[in-house]
């Protein structure tokens, strides 16, 4: 497995934002242009699905196919630039004690685990239902207009999908742990909107969706 | 039983050429049977419910219901609202991509160089996100519907530390694909270079389209049959259309 391991040397007592979202929860945050976010693993094995917005211009977004064509590699870590859907470079990640995170698997719905699971699972909380009630609620979304039509393909930090020569896609046990965590530096001013997701029919979370804390610092 | 291709219940047929983009309605229950003329070609395709066009396809829910990196026979498209948008009754290719994105105005001119219309005129370099843009914005669409699409007729693997490899040479003269549309569905493709291509002379193959009549599946049908995830995907799309 492809890994780049690499640890970061800031500070979290200096952090300009430091905030917990619990299991299940959605949050949102702006990270201008030169800080550095981090999502960090609370408990271990725990998706945090993710997209990212141009800030100024949200129809400018995190491009999963963009990233994934430009870097002509599937997974993300240290060194992986997050490209925008007008080719643009919007973060770039920095430091990653987890290795590898997931930009294939999309986020879970209620529509999409009736087929996943069974016709039954549809009340179940999912991924898209947080995003829905942030855009529906959160003050940095808050008169953007934003609605599913600007929910995309996101990133699912801490997630495993892996993909064989063959073809095959799987769902396998996280490969993160309690304390591990994924930074990366903004390139541009971004709106950051996460789903810490609730899925309990698969192994994405361990079967027990956990907290997550995110962490903002300014540039130096 | 899956209905096979018949040239009796031919619709209409078109050919688009290499590079150029096409729309249109593809009503619940006609296949699209495309059709590589040169060899290596690629077809950028999205899919929108023609009635509620925020409803679309979805890369992810497609491969992770589906437990696959790629589309052949047996698989369906799925829309972000858990139903089956179209679904592949044939496959002579084998493999089609839905990962590496389109090709754009940056990537044809750094990797052909420029022809623009004002030099060869219809000749000119084409790109995939250009040509769906244009389609959509004829319906009311843009940039904001703009998800991860389909690469038909192109294979890339990955290896184990997920490295991507083009397959050159995966489509062959005369090589097809069958297409049923599980709802009534806007489609909008480019036949223009699939990004990841490593030839470097532009030369992007024309595409026949044809449509015909292929009726509604049945519970016997390979895309049904195919797992169980596929028979909910198909009750829900069901009952979209109940009545």
């Amino acid at each position: 497995m492809l890994t780049a391991f690499v640890e970061s040397k800031l500070d979290p007592t200096k952090a300009v934002i430091n905030e917990v979202c619990k299991a299940g929860d959605p949050w949102t945050g702006i990270v201008k242009q030169g800080q550095i976010f981090r999502i960090l693993d609370l408990e271990g094995n725990q998706a945090v699905d993710t997209l990212f917005y141009n800030a100024e211009d949200a129809e400018e977004r995190y491009s999963a196919a963009d990233t994934i064509q430009k870097q002509g590699k599937l997974y993300l870590t240290t060194g992986s630039v997050l490209y925008s859907s007008e080719g643009r470079p919007m973060l770039t990640i920095i430091a990653d004690t987890c290795g590898r995170h997931d930009t294939l698997g999309g986020a879970c719905s209620s529509e999409s685990n009736t087929v996943r699971y069974d016709l039954s699972k549809r009340p179940m909380h999912s991924c898209r239902d947080s995003f829905m009630h942030a855009l529906q609620h959160s003050s940095h979304v808050h008169d953007r207009d934003m609605t599913k039509r600007d929910i995309t393909a996101n990133i699912n930090f801490f997630m495993n999908v892996p993909v064989s020569p063959q073809g095959a896609l799987s769902f396998a046990d996280g490969i993160s742990g309690a304390g591990k965590y994924v930074e990366m530096q903004a390139e541009m001013d971004i709106l950051v909107l996460i789903s810490n997701c609730p899925q309990l029919n698969n192994p994405c979370n361990g079967y027990n969706p956990t907290s997550v804390q995110l962490l903002i610092w300014n540039a130096n | 039983m899956t209905l096979k291709f018949d040239k009796h219940k031919v619709l209409w047929e078109e050919t688009v050429p290499g590079g150029c983009h096409w729309s249109g309605l593809v009503r619940r229950g006609t296949a699209l049977r495309l059709t590589d003329l040169k060899g290596s070609a690629n077809v950028s395709m999205l899919l929108y419910n023609a009635e509620e066009k925020l409803e679309r396809y979805n890369m992810p829910d497609t491969l992770k219901a589906q437990h696959t990196a790629y589309l052949t026979a047996g698989n369906v498209c799925y829309s972000d609202m858990g139903r089956v948008m179209a679904s592949i009754i044939y496959d002579s290719i084998g493999w089609h991509d839905t990962i590496c994105g389109l090709s754009d105005a940056e990537l044809i001119l750094k990797k052909y160089g420029a022809s623009d219309y004002q030099t060869n005129s219809n000749e000119m370099y084409r790109n995939a996100k250009d040509g769906l843009l244009v389609e959509l914005s004829k319906y009311g669409l843009g940039k904001r519907d703009l998800v991860p699409n389909i690469n038909l007729f192109s294979k890339v693997i990955a290896d184990k530390d997920g490295v991507l490899t083009y397959v050159l040479e995966h489509s062959k003269a005369g090589d097809d694909i069958d297409m049923r549309f599980d709802m009534n569905v806007l489609v909008v493709l480019s036949t223009a270079p699939h990004p990841l291509d490593l030839r470097n002379k532009y030369e992007p193959a024309d595409v026949l389209l044809t449509a015909w009549h292929a009726g509604l599946a049945s519970n016997e049908d390979i895309c049904v049959q195919h797992c169980e995830q596929n028979k909910r995907g198909f009750i829900n799309t069901s009952r979209f259309y109940a009545s």
